[in-house]
């Protein structure tokens, strides 16, 4: 918040000072803005008249380049996308290839890859509950629940080898299996989350402080959140029960069991409910996931799709061309294109594919959800004073890897 | 999710129901695909979001898709999602360079971004969009990122200079020459590309096979 620059000059009205209308420039570089965010705000006075959302400060052209790579190295483009929950990206994608390939991975893996969707839920809605609080003016919410990220992250880690930048869900399974051990401490650190989640939610849910800040924030009726593209918590916490986990399921939801939860009051505090009522079924769908997984392999048994084992190259020469050609030319994707979307934590992730029969994407469009609530900031934060308007970015869940691709 | 015949259905209902607007629908993949004439577009959405058998109130995307040997050489991809239905639905319309494409801002309010994203990526000009900014690129950009005959590693790069104390942009310099290749080779892969021989295998190529040995390559 810089430079501010006068419109008029002040007039004095029948003794009133009339205050000037000024415009003012917040971010981009703006611990609130949540990343690269630059605002230009209309003011009158402190009440905000126009908000113009500058984004793409963290263009870095993922659509441009996933054309010139193969479908292999396309992958962990989607991990730099929205770096918070880096998986769930991935998981649009490789459900879009394989739709375009005919293949259905192996039980095991559609297994794992809902374990790792859920705790990137969590993962991702610690992080923005707890930066959230910090926008509004409390420190100790960020300070607890980082902790516990860490510790989520530290699966991620185990899995893949990378805390952030998985590239763990491949087109026709997951890159390898998870370690042995892993089910076990998972399993641990999961029995622990209800608790940590309750300490967020006593600072949080009752205090008043927060309520004044986010109560009656921001709100988003049904029909606006329709009409503006809403999806995930947003949609929801403005009271419409739609989860593509359970309306249009993908992977193995249909035989998990957990609900949706719905806010009331379309509010940025119905979305922060909505946000940590997810949390425990995302901790209920894990447990099911962890007690359900079963025995097998992790990748479809056809070398066309996936590497073939390291022991196997060793002592078989065809093993050791197909690994040559998949690491080199990658496979070739029927020609066609599809929309596949997942219900990543911020709402509706979705992969617009178009295959032309290369070992390329001709075309892949990325639906990223905060790209369309980032939009309606304008809408929903007229009238509203400039502090507010941090409430409803953080209420958001923006984050500009995915928004600015 | 919604089977294929009421998917039919549903097509078949938006054809008739809007007469000329839509040129044909297809289903690829279990997924309805209209094309529509670029004029009639807001028409087109309109009904879908209005009529009580469709219902596509939420605007998930809109985007371009280049073909650049084509006459028309765009194709701008509406992707839609009716939560009553729960069916998704995708409107094509293909349109030239310079043709106008009426704007959907007035229908969905998420147009708005998406709209300035096809123009700022593809130059798809949409008529009536009172807003239509360059969104994701430099202030100050030219060009059109996204079209096929735009390089990958565009035209300018920029660095801070020293002596002038500000960020400059130069034409760019590629200190290795930029590779790129086709892989086109008749590697069986997953292509319709038949090698001799291949009709003698009965399996298919493609899909996961039970049996624990693996399908090519074992011993």
């Amino acid at each position: 918040m810089a430079n501010t620059l006068p419109k008029e000059e002040n007039i004095e009205v029948a003794g009133q000072t009339q205050i000037k209308p000024m415009t003012m420039n917040f971010g981009p570089q703006h611990p609130a803005a949540h990343g690269v965010l630059r605002l230009v705000l209309e003011m009158e006075g402190e009440i905000v008249e126009r908000s113009d959302p500058h984004i793409g400060l963290l263009h870095r052209g993922t659509e441009k380049l996933i054309e010139y790579k193969t479908y292999t190295q396309a992958t962990p483009y989607f991990d730099r996308l929205d770096y918070v929950a880096p998986m769930n990206q991935e998981h649009a994608f490789a459900l879009g290839v394989e739709k375009l390939l005919g293949i259905t991975p192996p039980p095991r893996a559609q297994y794992i890859r809902v374990l790792f969707s859920e705790l990137g839920r969590i993962l991702n809605h610690i992080l923005n509950i707890t930066t959230f609080a910090l926008d509004v003016g409390a420190i100790t919410p960020a300070l607890w629940g980082f902790e516990e990220r860490e510790k989520g992250m530290e699966f991620y880690e185990r899995a893949s080898g990378a805390r952030l930048h998985a590239n763990y869900f491949r087109p026709g399974g997951v890159a390898r299996d998870i370690p042995v051990g892993m089910a076990e401490d998972m399993m641990e650190w999961i029995e622990n989350l209800p608790k940590a989640i309750g300490d967020l939610e006593t600072l949080l849910s009752d205090n008043r402080i927060f309520k004044q800040r986010t109560v009656d924030i921001g709100v988003a009726t049904k029909e606006e959140a329709l009409d503006w593209g809403f999806t995930g918590p947003m949609l929801r916490g403005s009271g419409i029960a739609w989860d593509l986990r359970k309306s249009q399921p993908y992977e193995v939801y249909e035989e998990l069991n957990f609900d949706i939860p719905v806010g009331k009051t379309g509010d940025c505090y119905a979305r922060y409910l909505v946000r940590v009522a997810e949390m425990y079924e995302s901790i209920k769908i894990m447990k099911q996931c962890l007690n359900k997984l079963p025995e097998g392999p992790v990748k479809v048994n056809d070398y066309k799709v996936s590497p073939p084992p390291r022991a196997e190259m060793k002592d078989s020469m065809e093993a050791l061309i197909h690994h040559f050609k998949l690491y080199t030319e990658g496979f070739h994707v029927p020609a066609g294109e599809t929309y596949t979307a997942v219900e990543a934590p911020k709402g509706e992730f979705g992969v617009y594919l178009v295959s032309d029969g290369t070992n390329k994407p001709y075309r892949c469009h990325i639906r990223a959800p905060g790209f369309a609530h980032l939009q309606a900031l304008d809408y929903i934060s007229k009238g509203h004073m400039l502090a507010d308007v941090v409430s409803n970015i953080g209420s958001m869940d923006v984050v500009f890897g995915e928004i600015d691709r | 999710m919604s089977t294929n015949e009421s998917l039919i259905d549903v097509a078949e209902h938006v054809a008739e129901s809007l007469g000329g607007a839509i040129v044909s629908h297809e289903i690829i993949k279990d997924e309805v695909i209209l094309t529509a004439q670029a004029s009639e577009i807001s028409r087109v959405l309109q009904f879908l979001r209005d009529d009580i058998e469709c219902q596509f109130k939420m605007l998930i995307s809109i985007c371009g898709v280049d073909y650049p040997e084509r006459e028309k050489r765009f194709d701008v991809v509406y992707n839609l999602l009716s939560l009553t239905q729960n069916n998704r639905m995708r409107v094509k319309l293909h349109v030239t360079e310079d043709e106008l494409v009426p704007t959907a801002t007035k229908i969905f309010s998420t147009a708005g971004w998406f709209e300035r994203e096809a123009w700022d990526m593809y130059g798809i000009y949409f008529d009536g969009h009172t807003d239509l900014r360059r969104i994701l690129t430099d202030y100050g950009f030219e060009g059109h990122p996204l079209r096929k005959d735009f390089p990958l590693t565009g035209h300018v790069e920029l660095r801070y200079d020293e002596e002038q104390r500000r960020v400059v942009y130069e034409p760019v310099h590629l200190t290795q020459d930029f590779r790129t290749f086709d892989y086109l080779s008749p590697w069986e892969g997953m292509t319709d590309i038949q090698l001799p021989g291949d009709e003698k295998s009965g399996t298919s190529l493609h899909g996961w096979k039970e049996s624990d040995k693996s399908v090519k390559g074992a011993k």
